[in-house]
């Protein structure tokens, strides 16, 4: 590419210096405006600068909520669903990308053709289902089934392990390697990559989930932490100190993970989405 | 889906099974799933879009629920909603982050980085989280973060969820802010795939800036730019979260969706059949703008 002059290497910083700046004040807002305390006034204004820092807003929001179990829930909820997702779409990626067998392409694209159809369609049936038929409202399992394995992650395993040789494959069938241990010992080390950043896709956006445990849960002790943070936004609207450090502690968890595993996060949302 | 035939004599079926079988006891968990949770359910859906719904007893009542809700205002008002956000987002947002790509693609390693991972973090947080930030942002007091920016000019604190004429245009702007990193990360790696060679025949040819980027830049990015249009739009048509946390749909049905109209039919008001058509009308919709987005979208540029 024709190398760029200097003033519009500067220009163009300058751009995303700012833009980044817009980007993250929401977030820096939120964490600066847990710490400082209101005392559950409505005329609390949170500050950009905060002068005296206090975690009396963390203690209120605890206090008043089961934020403990809800934390707790999540963790277990996104924990099985990051262990069944990777397991089954792995398993599931391999025989759709190395295997041969009749109707194989047929269930594959039936799989694919099901993340067209808008979550809204299926969710009246699947709320009636699980709660009346299987009669499972209010559970973990509930929670988990309906998404313990996605076809998106299928699809995103099937690129992956597309592009994993196989003639490595071929030896241990010579070997006399049974299928399933061909999986779990040639297949699985070589795609680790991939198994990472699945699960770690899988993690976060099982404890961002909202709109499915929302429905599907009636008590407080069986709400995830994003459901109840929303309920607890509509029950204290004006403690804004206290939903500031309640929506902290909701995102807090992702927000040090992605800081931890950035180089995953980043390099993992081109898995199948970018041909080449 | 019986893969567990242990044959004692050679036969067909045998041959079959030991061939074939661990394959389709591989995809077998998914298959279930698939038939109980998605199939099952969408052609439940479907009968259920032409009832009157009840789980005792439920009354067969032909196209009226599709009938009901094209007469009814609330559903073409939340269609109109859906249809202003998504026009006045998912463009702006693709603007957006192609400038950005671009911007960072200029940046030398390190900075790229930086920028990448700054620009990503705001994804991380759940829809309930920014919400709640924006929630207060909004505030219609000058204690919101917005009022007060409005006040450094001399402005009156805005009403910015509360009332009919800025409630959607809040949403809209919350969505601009938005995070822009995924579709960042993956414009910056199609935009390295890109090869240098035409650049430098460009160059050769004394190509401005701007032919080269409508010439090579714009025309190979195109299947990156119609996956972000695509997934932008379904996302859009799906809208739900920052509706139900910040504004319930009001003012005076000036922020419902399609997204929360079914929600509300199906979960306020119990009426599954009403709730099921509608979702049939966003499917018929979604899939629809899909194809005409493929249609008049992909790329036929091989390179």
């Amino acid at each position: 590419m024709k190398s760029k002059s200097k003033l519009f290497l500067i220009l163009a910083a300058a751009c995303l210096a700012g833009w980044a700046f817009i980007t993250i004040i929401p977030l820096y807002w939120m964490v600066v405006g847990s710490v400082q305390d209101s005392a559950a006034s409505a005329s609390f204004r949170p500050e950009m600068l905060p002068g005296a820092l206090s975690i009396a807003p963390y203690e209120r929001f605890f206090a008043k909520t089961a934020a403990w179990r809800w934390l707790a829930n999540s963790l277990l909820i996104s924990t099985v669903l990051t262990i069944t997702n990777v397991f089954f779409a792995s398993l599931a990626g391999y025989a759709f990308s190395k295997l041969k067998f009749p109707g194989s392409k047929a269930v594959f694209w039936l799989l694919l053709s099901t993340m067209m159809i808008p979550a809204q369609v299926t969710l009246i049936p699947l709320y009636v289902l699980v709660v009346n038929v299987f009669n499972l409202g209010d559970s973990y399992t509930a929670i988990i089934l309906p998404t313990a394995v996605t076809a998106g992650n299928i699809f995103l395993m099937k690129q992956y392990m597309s592009s994993l040789p196989t003639s490595l494959i071929h030896a241990a069938r010579i070997d006399a390697c049974s299928e399933f241990g061909i999986f779990w010992k040639v297949i699985l080390p070589l795609a680790k990559p991939g198994l990472a950043v699945l699960a770690i896709f899988t993690f976060v956006a099982s404890w961002n989930e909202f709109f499915w445990p929302f429905l599907i849960t009636n008590s407080t002790e069986m709400r995830t932490i994003q459901v109840g943070l929303a309920s607890f936004v509509f029950a204290e609207s004006t403690d804004y100190g206290a939903i500031m450090a309640g929506a902290t502690v909701g995102a807090l968890p992702m927000l040090i993970l992605f800081f931890s595993l950035q180089r995953y996060f980043l390099q993992g949302i081109t898995i199948g989405a970018v041909k080449g | 889906m019986q893969t567990t035939i242990a044959p004692k004599r050679r036969s067909a079926a045998g041959r079959f099974w030991r061939e074939y079988g661990w394959a389709y006891l591989f995809i077998l968990a998914p298959v279930l799933l698939f038939l109980i949770f998605t199939l099952y359910p969408v052609i439940s859906a479907l009968v259920m879009s032409f009832q009157q719904y009840n789980i005792m007893q439920s009354t067969w009542v032909g196209f009226d629920n599709y009938e009901r809700l094209f007469k009814d205002d609330t559903f073409w008002k939340s269609i109109w909603n859906t249809v202003v956000f998504t026009v006045c987002t998912v463009p702006v947002n693709i603007v957006i982050t192609f400038v950005l790509a671009h911007f960072i693609y200029q940046m030398k390693t390190k900075w790229q980085t930086f920028f990448k991972a700054t620009m990503y973090l705001p994804a991380v947080a759940s829809g309930v989280t920014i919400s709640i930030v924006w929630l207060a942002i909004f505030d219609p007091t000058d204690v919101g973060l917005l009022n007060r920016f409005l006040g450094l000019f001399g402005l009156d604190p805005v009403i910015w969820l509360g009332q009919s004429k800025t409630a959607l245009f809040s949403l809209i702007l919350m969505n601009w802010v938005g995070s822009h990193g995924a579709g960042i990360i993956l414009y910056l790696a199609s935009m390295g795939g890109i090869p240098k060679s035409l650049y430098e025949a460009a160059d050769i040819d004394h190509a401005s800036g701007w032919t080269q980027f409508r010439a090579i830049t714009w025309p190979l990015l195109k299947p990156t730019t119609l996956y972000l249009l695509v997934t932008g739009v379904i996302t859009s048509f799906q809208v739900f979260i920052s509706v139900y946390m910040m504004t319930q749909g009001g003012p005076n049905f000036a922020t419902t969706t399609i997204a929360y109209l079914i929600y509300q039919t199906a979960f306020k008001f119990y009426e599954f059949g009403l709730a099921s058509a509608q979702s049939f009308v966003l499917a018929f919709l979604i899939i629809l703008v899909s194809v005409i987005q493929f249609k008049y979208f992909s790329s036929d540029v091989e390179y």
